[in-house]
């Protein structure tokens, strides 16, 4: 089972509440899929860390076999290639790796080359599988790393995902089979909270609800859930303590057995607990 | 030798964006024609396209208000000069340009890829 933690606003709480539930699981997955800036692993430190090279496949033309007939350039819906000086010229940052281009050449002048785009840390806490997407700086997409990283993860999986609601969001969250959304009571956190339970629903995902860092009941975010008839699974209180423990690089589950209580109580409730 | 200038629609004003300008004013040996462009519903990569459209015209010339880093660099290896647009009827730019009024546009743009 595949649960993908997300939140659309940054910050509400989503490797918080990833990091403790897989620590709550014991022995599981945990997956990093937010691999512009992956964080968990400063809380999960995992040890024995094996790491290796992924790439994506772009196009090389051999300007000597091409015949100018521009198939690829008309093919590539991304608009990647263009035809210039005799010879098809591609721009890696709008590629998507699809290989059309090879595949409609009649000249059999494209040829697929690996790109790295990034790398892969595979490591253990404890009973947890510990998988971290590191995307090279400057590199515009992580969606290859982040379908790389969540092929490496078996049995219960917990996906931490980027913020926002758009690619690496969608391919993070696209084989889940279940969406924990993490709410911040806010009217920021609120907004993009809709996005991303819109995107959830588009892609026809179970989802529930965590409200984190709560002081009181934020009455919109309350109306909405219950007209979406999104399930408030758990509130995680505005708690210095928490934070005291993120702060520290700790994991609260592990610290403060009421956390852990939550934490067991909410896999639970969802539906991966043991 | 061949200008082109992005259009607006009505036809005659330029348009402040290049790649998804509806409509491309060309300009050759004293011949105008106006063209739609290609690239203006592109959902992605639209300056690429519109950079193609405007290689295969064969354009020597482009007076533009913006371009984008991408776009530069696909003219720039086609060998086509950049100018920037000083007046607001292309005509005018057409003139300007005959006068050799037009300054080089220096500042290209980022991409607008990966937002949203």
């Amino acid at each position: 089972m595949k649960i993908a933690c997300l939140s659309g606003k940054g910050g509400a709480g989503k490797t918080f509440a990833a990091v403790n539930l897989a620590a709550a699981a014991g022995e599981c997955c945990y997956v990093d899929c937010d691999v512009e800036e992956p964080n968990g692993r400063l809380f999960l430190k995992p040890e024995g860390l094996e790491a290796f090279s992924v790439s994506t496949l772009l196009p090389d033309f051999d300007a000597s076999l091409c015949t100018g007939c521009k198939k690829c350039v008309g093919f590539c819906r991304f608009h990647a290639l263009v035809y210039i000086k005799d010879k098809p010229m591609v721009f890696s940052e709008l590629c998507h790796s699809c290989g059309g281009c090879a595949l409609v050449c009649p000249a059999g002048a494209v040829r697929e080359k690996p790109r790295p785009v990034g790398i892969l840390e595979k490591g253990r806490h404890g009973d947890i599988t510990v998988i971290t997407g590191v995307l090279n700086p400057g590199e515009a997409s992580g969606t290859p790393l982040i379908r790389r990283a969540i092929k490496e993860a078996a049995g219960l999986s917990i996906l931490d995902c980027p913020p926002g609601s758009a690619c690496p969001v969608m391919e993070s969250a696209m084989d889940a089979d279940y969406c924990l959304l993490v709410a911040e009571p806010t009217a920021f956190g609120l907004h993009n909270f809709k996005m991303v339970h819109e995107l959830c629903r588009l892609l026809g995902k179970n989802c529930g609800v965590l409200i984190n860092k709560q002081d009181a009941p934020y009455e919109p975010l309350e109306s909405y859930c219950r007209e979406a008839g999104l399930p408030v699974l758990e509130r995680i209180p505005f708690d210095p303590r928490a934070a005291e423990c993120i702060a520290s690089g700790e994991i609260a589950a592990e610290k403060l057995p009421e956390y852990r209580e939550l934490f067991t109580r909410l896999l639970e409730k969802i539906g991966g607990g043991q | 030798m061949r200008i082109a200038i992005p259009l607006d629609e009505d036809r005659l004003s330029v348009c402040p964006v290049l790649a998804r300008a509806p409509y491309f004013l060309f300009s050759a040996h004293g011949e105008e024609s106006i063209e739609e462009n290609p690239a203006a519903q592109a959902q992605s990569g639209a300056g690429m396209q519109a950079a193609q459209f405007l290689v295969d015209r064969e354009v020597g010339v482009l007076i533009t208000p913006r371009c984008g880093e991408k776009a530069a660099e696909v003219l720039g290896a086609a060998g086509m000069e950049i100018f920037k647009s000083a007046n607001k009827a292309a005509a005018d730019d057409l003139a300007a340009y005959g006068e050799g009024k037009l300054e080089r546009l220096s500042h290209f743009h980022g991409g607008f890829q990966g937002i949203g």
